[in-house]
């Protein structure tokens, strides 16, 4: 794909984020796409392609009142709206369409009209991998932890500082659920889950969506915002079970994901000044860090816990709180995406001054899939 | 009120040979023919090179524990927390997700690499679950 054809004209988060039980999913959905065309400046008829994961396209078109001549109902788990930024940039590239709206939402926490999660006994995780006493992300997600750990010698403290770290940058954003400063030692001392992990590891359960509006760039100068460009984009898939991961060491998605997107965008690490990595669990930057290739496995744990991605460090992490502080709805890609473009827009809460490139990058399932997008606000 | 029960795994076609073994005793994994890959979950060719001529084997049985972690919240049905969920790696390679039994679920006594060996627990007249206990010797 070529670089900065496309561009992000309209973003926007729910009214609301956390705890909203007047709304359902499908509403949180209506309600994150009415403010982000709103933000674009558009009227609903503008809109010709859409995406969306979990909820089908066709029920978001229809709720909405959308036509599309292009849809993409891509569901990958938490990254897949990374995936459709992808694919909804080669569309408009390919003429498919011309204005494409990408909804997530998710009742996480409320629960109301989401249907809940259900693995098929004749499944292959139904079969090789419920049996075991999986029950939910903190029983899974956490499984390659411990070998990750002794393989490039992590300590506990250094993955709970990601912890520590992240709540410094949700102290910033008003919109964070959790704002309250935090130490190693809380971290260490919070409730056991799934051993190594504690609470303050896991991700937080919420009510939420948010919503991106795509059109090519040669449009982008003519709406409201500044255009946020897209520069490189890539993802992949591995496997949907944890246990079948190829290695603890690394996930094989993030490999091919990242470094596809550094190559489509030009860049080398150096070039980044604002990195989103998802963070469902704390262990999940530490992985980012070292399969986009920004240092040596080794490396990882001790760099956040020395301050790197602190406000202030050298290579801003995870900048709204992340999925430990500032939302996560079960399907947290999008929220990563919505504060890359507000860095890009220069209007993040806790902005880092002259960012010119973000890079988002995103897991679904436990290590499942991934995706990757680069981001510019100059052309 | 009944007790809520372990999730059952339900065979298909493809993985019957399998649940057939645990229940005979045997670990059954599968080798490709054409070039030797051996593969887990079960499938009728070799997801290395796509033949379709694999032959079905007994696992020595012997690996050790490749991951973990101890469930303490929420627990699965049918499980009393806190309990370790494993990842074996089995000798012949493939790794698998089981359960340690006979030892402490503490993380004193899982250490990673430790020497495992399977053990068949039976969980109904149709499935025999494969765990796994530290090695004897």
């Amino acid at each position: 794909m070529r670089r900065n054809q496309v561009a992000v004209v309209g973003a926007a988060e729910t009214t609301k984020l956390g705890v909203i039980p007047d709304m359902s999913q499908i509403q949180l959905h209506a309600d994150a796409a009415l403010n982000a065309i709103a933000d674009a400046g558009l009227k609903l008829s503008d809109i010709d392609g859409i995406a969306t994961a979990v909820e089908t396209p066709q029920q978001i078109a229809h709720y909405l009142g959308i036509t599309p001549t292009w849809v993409d109902g891509t569901s990958v788990g938490g990254c897949s709206f990374m995936l459709h930024v992808r694919h909804a940039a080669a569309a408009i590239e390919a003429g498919l369409c011309k204005t494409v709206l990408i909804t997530h939402a998710e009742s996480g926490k409320s629960m109301i009209g989401k249907q809940p999660r259900f693995t098929p006994p004749d499944s292959l995780n139904g079969q090789f991998e419920a049996p075991f006493g999986v029950y939910g992300p903190p029983s899974m997600f956490p499984i390659p932890v411990l070998r990750f750990m002794k393989t490039y010698g992590i300590t506990h403290e250094q993955i709970a500082s990601v912890a520590v770290v992240q709540r410094e940058w949700a102290a910033k954003n008003p919109r964070a659920t959790m704002k309250d400063p935090i130490t190693v030692e809380d971290v260490l001392n919070s409730r056991m889950i799934a051993y190594p992990f504690r609470l303050l590891q896991c991700c937080l359960v919420t009510d939420g969506g948010g919503a991106l509006i795509l059109t090519s760039a040669d449009r982008a100068k003519d709406f409201p915002k500044k255009p946020v460009y897209i520069l490189g984009t890539g993802e992949s898939v591995e496997t949907p079970m944890v246990s079948q991961m190829e290695t603890f060491n690394s996930s094989r998605a993030f490999k091919v994901a990242g470094p596809l997107a550094f190559k489509e965008a030009g860049i080398t690490h150096k070039d980044v000044d604002h990195l989103m990595i998802y963070d469902a669990f704390a262990h999940l930057p530490l992985f980012g860090l070292g399969d986009l290739g920004f240092m040596p496995y080794e490396e990882t744990g001790k760099f956040i816990a020395d301050g790197n991605t602190r406000p202030g460090g050298k290579l801003p992490l995870n900048t709204n709180g992340g999925g430990l502080s500032y939302m996560h709805s079960g399907m947290y890609g999008m929220y990563a995406l919505q504060e890359s473009v507000r860095q890009m827009r220069g209007i993040a809460p806790a902005q880092v001054k002259d960012a010119k490139i973000s890079v988002c990058h995103g897991v679904g399932g436990m290590f499942a899939a991934s995706g990757t997008i680069i981001f510019t606000n100059e052309k | 009120m009944a007790e809520a029960q372990r999730a059952r795994p339900k065979p298909t076609p493809e993985t019957q040979h399998f649940w057939d073994g645990t229940q005979a005793g045997e670990l059954r994994l599968q080798r490709c023919d054409a070039c030797d890959h051996v593969y887990f979950p079960p499938r009728p060719f070799c997801p290395k090179c796509a033949s379709r001529k694999v032959s079905i084997f007994k696992s020595s049985g012997k690996g050790k524990l490749y991951s973990y972690v101890i469930n303490h919240r929420p627990a699965a049905p049918g499980f009393t927390p806190p309990y370790a969920i494993a990842v074996v790696e089995l000798d012949e390679g493939p790794r698998m997700m089981s359960n340690i039994v006979d030892c402490p679920q503490t993380p004193e006594a899982l250490e990673l690499d430790m020497k495992l060996e399977v053990k068949f627990e039976k969980l109904d007249d149709k499935i025999t679950l494969p765990m796994f206990r530290p090695a004897k010797g």
